[in-house]
């Protein structure tokens, strides 16, 4: 044992291999080369007659993306969502992580922020299932809506009920990083503020905000991006197809993988772009 | 430099896994003989011990499965499909020899067929009962190509046109309620998520705008599947959600989100069972689409042996009886309806067992394939430009 630890720390390289080796490994072929694969498969094209994928190069499937309505309107019904539902999340996850990070005793804050994780303890299915139950037709919220506000709607498969679980979902993941970042906020600074005569809306806004911006900015990338990826909530509590739900139809029912994967660079593309922006903020140095 | 080196490594290996991938692909067309006509399975040995099946959720309860491994030493493994799509993807994994076979729906057999998935089988030899099979059901063109059965028969049943009798008041005759824009129900009606429901459409305009000359709903021109696309758009209005898993259906109508729409016999069973809804359900005015299920052998099957018991067992008139009296489906071998009839008094109407003319008048599921099967030629839209008019749908 001595002599092994000895020997690694003669050899520097061998002890870098040795640790970086294997998620190296992982991350070259199981993630980038699926993920380079699904960029070639997008470029192929289906034999119609054999539902075989054909290797011949080019860009048909980007055609029929670009020329056919209904993926226009399918990438923007997803993209209107993940917009939705990341402001929900941050408009919720604000105001708690600000009390958790800065108002509540250290024994609040640690129930608080229990709570907040509390629903990743349970599966994500029996999550969704929840809130399916919840918003079927004579469930607790149609019951509520009903009895007590006098509003009759049916909120089974409905796009609301897709953002209202989708909001839910992500919640954690937005709580997490907007407090991370604000507790990072130095009392001194606000403290000096105020000592210079800044009110309490201006220090909020001058000072915590500015520091507390990359971290919101981290939040909403978990939101977003979970949000645009997410298939199994639309198929379960909604009706409208989404980008996944495209892709699921298209892999599973047409057997056409080829555009399954063009599609698949729709929501690539967004995020990417999404990132770059992301970055101008200071984002990475939250997560 | 150690950078540069490092990113040519990573392509090198990406090149040979995209080059690995290009070369394995052009060697899987089991099925066939050197002489090119289909190889005819003839003769059972002795079973292997182990039989894996692809099936209906219902299609193969304890109750029958049980007395099957006790006969034959063939453990059955099951694994279920929900939709046809799935059912195809299973049995072509592996080169189709994870499996050995699958109860297929007529939507899914000629892609089988047609991919060689699947192994010709001489029934009249192999299966004495066979001669029991219904007449419409002896060599439907779902499941016989060219003159080769791939496969036998198993259950069949209409898409019914089911409602809450509650809310659907009176009830329908026809198939109005659930594709005419002004229907009372709009928002409370379901409908079948599958590319497949477009022939439900084109069944529904046979009666409804016969100038366009649909003959057959599976066989449809360009301007006829148009005019089915604008129906079920139509239609998306009034749905309040598609079930493409029955148990999507039986919730939506236990929960009162959905009151009419086509549903399996099956489906109304449950809810009646369940009895927290009052249901019922019609054969409309314009006629049904349905269903035949095969029982298909994989041609890679791992154990041909005791998936040929399997099908002599499935076609027993006393095990159809267990399945239909527990599925709601109806039994393919007309020697099972007296037993039926006997066990269910005045229900086994609704079974219509062994009514052949019934049978002959649905209008059972089949791939859309290129070929029109009359005059037109080759001129019909297929499968594939089916499932994109169905995300047309679907998306729009």
């Amino acid at each position: 044992m001595r002599r092994s630890s000895a020997f690694l720390f003669r050899h520097r390289r061998l002890r870098l291999t040795a640790t970086l080796g294997v998620p190296l490994t992982w991350m070259i072929v199981v993630y980038l080369l699926s993920i380079l694969l699904m960029l070639a498969t997008s470029f192929w094209r289906l034999n119609a007659l054999t539902s075989e994928v054909e290797r011949v190069w080019g860009l048909q499937n980007y055609r029929t993306i670009l020329t056919q309505p209904v993926y226009r309107i399918i990438t923007v019904r997803t993209l209107t969502m993940a917009i939705a539902v990341t402001l929900t999340d941050l408009a919720l996850a604000f105001p708690i992580a600000y009390f958790a990070a800065r108002v509540a005793t250290p024994r609040t804050r640690s129930i608080l922020l229990l709570a907040v994780v509390m629903p990743l303890w349970a599966n994500y299915l029996i999550r969704v299932f929840a809130w399916k139950t919840m918003l079927a037709g004579g469930g607790p919220v149609e019951y509520l809506l009903g009895h007590v506000l006098g509003v009759n709607v049916s909120l089974a498969a409905t796009n609301f009920a897709v953002w209202i679980t989708l909001t839910y979902l992500w919640l954690p993941f937005t709580i997490l990083p907007i407090y991370a970042a604000l507790e990072r906020v130095p009392g001194s600074l606000i403290e000096a503020s105020s000592d210079l005569g800044a009110r309490n809306f201006k220090t909020f806004r001058k000072i915590v905000m500015p520091l507390a911006l990359p971290g919101i900015v981290a939040a909403s990338i978990f939101a977003f991006s979970l949000s645009l990826g997410d298939y199994l909530t639309p198929t379960l509590v909604g009706k409208n197809l989404f980008l996944g739900n495209a892709i699921d139809q298209l892999v599973g029912t047409a057997q056409n993988r080829p555009l399954a994967a063009a599609i698949a660079v729709i929501p690539m593309i967004i995020i990417a772009v999404y990132l770059l922006i992301a970055r101008a903020f200071g984002a990475f140095e939250a997560l | 430099m150690r950078n540069v080196r490092a990113v040519l490594a990573v392509l090198a290996v990406m090149t040979l896994v995209v080059a690995g991938c290009s070369s394995s692909s052009t060697t899987d067309s089991g099925g066939t003989s050197p002489s090119g006509g289909p190889m005819l399975v003839d003769s059972i040995g002795k079973g292997e011990g182990t039989l894996s099946l692809v099936a209906w959720p219902g299609y193969t309860q304890k109750s029958w499965v049980d007395p099957f491994v006790t006969e034959t030493g063939c453990k059955v493994d099951i694994k279920y499909g929900n939709t046809s799509d799935q059912m195809v993807n299973l049995m072509r994994q592996g080169g189709g020899s994870l499996y050995d076979g699958v109860s297929a729906s007529g939507d899914a057999t000629n892609r089988l067929i047609a991919g060689g998935d699947v192994a010709g089988i001489d029934v009249n030899k192999l299966f004495p009962e066979y001669a029991n099979v219904m007449p419409t059901l002896q060599s439907p063109p779902h499941n016989t190509v060219g003159g080769v059965h791939y496969g036998v028969p198993y259950m069949w049943g209409p898409n019914i046109l089911m409602f809450n009798t509650d809310v659907v008041k009176p009830a329908p005759t026809t198939w109005e309620p659930v594709f005419d824009a002004n229907s009372p129900y709009a928002g409370k009606v379901t409908a079948y998520d599958s590319p497949i429901y477009i022939a439900d459409a084109a069944m529904y305009l046979m009666s409804h705008q016969p100038d366009l000359g649909i003959t057959d709903p599976y066989e449809l021109s360009q301007s006829q599947l148009d005019a089915a696309t604008e129906l079920l758009k139509t239609q998306a209005a009034l749905v309040k959600k598609y079930w493409a898993v029955y148990t999507d259906q039986i919730d939506g109508f236990e929960s009162g989100d959905m009151v009419i729409g086509t549903a399996w016999p099956v489906n109304q069973s449950v809810i009646v069972a369940d009895k927290k809804v009052p249901v019922s359900s019609v054969i409309p005015s314009e006629g049904v689409t349905g269903w035949a299920d095969t029982w298909m052998m994989s041609a890679n099957a791992p154990h041909p042996n005791c998936m040929l018991k399997w099908m002599e067992y499935t076609l027993r008139p006393d095990v159809q009886t267990q399945v239909a009296e527990y599925y709601g489906a109806t039994p393919s071998n007309a020697g099972s309806c007296e037993q039926l009839s006997k066990d269910l008094g005045k229900d086994a109407v609704n079974y219509h067992c062994g009514d052949d003319a019934f049978l002959s008048n649905v209008y059972l599921w089949k791939t859309p394939l290129p070929d029109c099967g009359d005059s037109r030629g080759a001129t019909c839209m297929d499968y594939n430009a089916w499932t994109q008019a169905w995300l047309n749908i679907r998306g729009g």
